[in-house]
């Protein structure tokens, strides 16, 4: 396939650029039918250029209708994970320079269905999460309590705070090795996000999320292969979450 | 709307590369797993010869007992130290111990849980496995 | 069954199938290898009542963890209601088959009847 490149005159931000890549974007729409090819792209870069950067370059200068999702720019909202040459990782949280190759190729992210080009479908992580009660569990709240907040000592925050920065990104789920073949495992996100409620020393939801994880397709077939926490840009670590959690089911922590 | 999966199958499993040396470890243990409970079915059928006479046992031993058939016994001893070996890891693991202890992350935010520990622990029981094979390969040709 | 309580029992034969297969093996290394498996040794072997059990406790032991990591790797590979049941189902059959099979094997070798 034969490489477009910004001609001169219509480059408006990085023409002064000696270097470029290729950019080889993933074209699909299972909507249409039409399957998964490759599209190149010669597109200028400076040492601050992210791959999200290169991308909207691309839609700005030669074909508007490629398909991603963004919004922050700033790894935060979650939204432009893809796979960037050959591993899970947040386009805006990804420069150029530091994956040291001429040809940079995106494609969507692995085990989740794709809606058009870079762009997948989220419901089934979301709804596995929201089945794992993402929220404290118990009866009286903090308004009608008497101490009328819940109190929590700096190392009761430091047992959970690290997976409360979760962005539900899924790049956890795209890296997991059982998610590749299990369309009903719970996932690494879900696990985490479980785990880091019930260690919250506020949280009494304990037993019933528990009981959700310990089923066939559950917390069981998570093996420890760690790929989650590699490619988890926020430091979450859910594979570390997971084998805490698993400690609760096997007797080692109550 | 017409969802793909985009699973990315069995090549997921099969692909150790991208994801270090515990995604390797993962791997080999379920291939390890599975030669073994082949080796042990294959083992149970070889020694039940024996309720057939004392001519079918020595049968069995002359097709057993050959240098294609030590080969084969020095990997399934391979398997079996690796298995063993990576398998107290991983329940160790499993049970939180090793996996590091839950914190502020900082950037770079290197994961606690894919630490040195853990990675010390897979070489080992891939030399465990070697040096085995290799004692194992002694004692069946240092006849 | 809660998935927890199988897996429970996976890391414990796991655990009880390394011990005995050690005995297992030391019991190959008490003599020259080739002569550890001469008739008359191994049938000496199947008649010492000890180890005649260590031998059945190992057959059950490794049949029961490696049919259920056998189930695990073909629940993860494909689902589906029908197909997981085959698989529960197909895995517990196949590990049974296996331990009569064996069992057969120790006791009449240990009752002398080879």
């Amino acid at each position: 396939m034969s490489t477009t490149q910004i001609s001169e005159e219509e480059s408006q931000t990085i023409v002064s650029s000696p270097k470029s890549i290729i950019l080889r974007i993933s074209r699909s729409n299972p909507q249409t039918g039409t399957a998964k090819s490759f599209m190149e792209f010669k597109v200028p870069y400076e040492k601050w250029t992210t791959v999200l950067d290169a991308i909207l370059e691309v839609k700005k200068h030669f074909d508007h209708s490629v398909g991603v999702r963004y919004s922050c720019r700033q790894a935060t909202c979650g939204s432009c994970g893809m796979i960037i040459n050959g591993k899970p990782r947040l386009a805006c949280f990804t420069k150029i320079v530091e994956l040291n190759s001429d040809v940079v190729t995106v494609e969507p992210m692995n085990n989740f269905p794709v809606i058009r080009d870079l762009a997948v479908n989220f419901d089934r992580m979301f709804s596995t999460h929201k089945k794992l009660k993402p929220y404290i569990v118990r009866d009286d709240s903090e308004i009608t309590s008497k101490t009328k907040e819940f109190l929590q000592t700096p190392e009761e925050v430091e047992k959970y705070i690290q997976f409360s920065s979760c962005i539900k990104c899924g790049l956890c789920n795209s890296a997991c090795p059982t998610m590749a073949t299990d369309s009903s495992f719970i996932g690494p996100q879900a696990l985490a996000q479980a785990y880091r409620y019930i260690a919250d020393s506020r949280d009494k939801g304990k037993n019933e999320r528990l009981k959700i994880i310990d089923e066939p397709h559950g917390i069981w077939r998570c093996h420890f292969a760690g790929s989650c926490s590699m490619v988890c840009p926020k430091g979450v670590d859910p594979a570390m979450g997971i084998q805490l959690l698993r400690g609760y089911l096997l007797g080692f922590r109550r | 709307m017409e969802k793909q999966e985009n699973k990315e199958g069995i090549k997921g499993w099969l692909n150790p590369g991208r994801y270090g040396i515990e995604r390797f470890a993962y791997w080999l243990m379920r291939l390890t797993g599975i030669g073994l409970l082949v080796y042990f079915i294959a083992h149970i059928y070889e020694t039940s010869t024996i309720l057939n006479g004392k001519a079918a046992w020595e049968k069995m031993l002359d097709l057993t007992q050959t240098t294609e058939g030590h080969i084969i016994l020095a990997i399934v001893i391979g398997m079996c130290v690796f298995h063993t070996a990576n398998g107290i890891r991983l329940m160790l693991g499993h049970g939180g111990i090793g996996v590091g202890k839950p914190g502020r992350p900082d950037y770079p935010y290197t994961p606690r849980s894919i630490n040195m520990k853990n990675k010390l622990c897979i070489y080992a029981s891939i030399g465990l496995a070697a040096l085995a094979m290799m004692y194992g390969l002694g004692v069946m040709f240092g006849e | 069954m809660r998935e927890s309580i199988v897996m429970k029992v996976h890391y414990g034969t796991a655990l009880g199938a390394v011990a005995l297969v050690a005995v297992h093996i030391l019991f190959r290394l008490t003599q020259e290898f080739s002569k550890s498996l001469q008739y008359e040794s191994v049938i000496a072997n199947y008649e010492f009542l000890p180890y005649a059990l260590v031998l059945e406790l190992i057959l059950v032991l490794i049949s029961i963890h490696g049919f259920n990591g056998l189930r695990v790797i073909l629940l993860e590979l494909k689902q589906g209601r029908g197909y997981e049941k085959a698989v529960t189902y197909g895995c517990i059959a196949a590990m049974v088959a296996v331990i009569a099979y064996g069992s057969r094997t120790i006791i009449l070798a240990s009752m002398g009847m080879s």
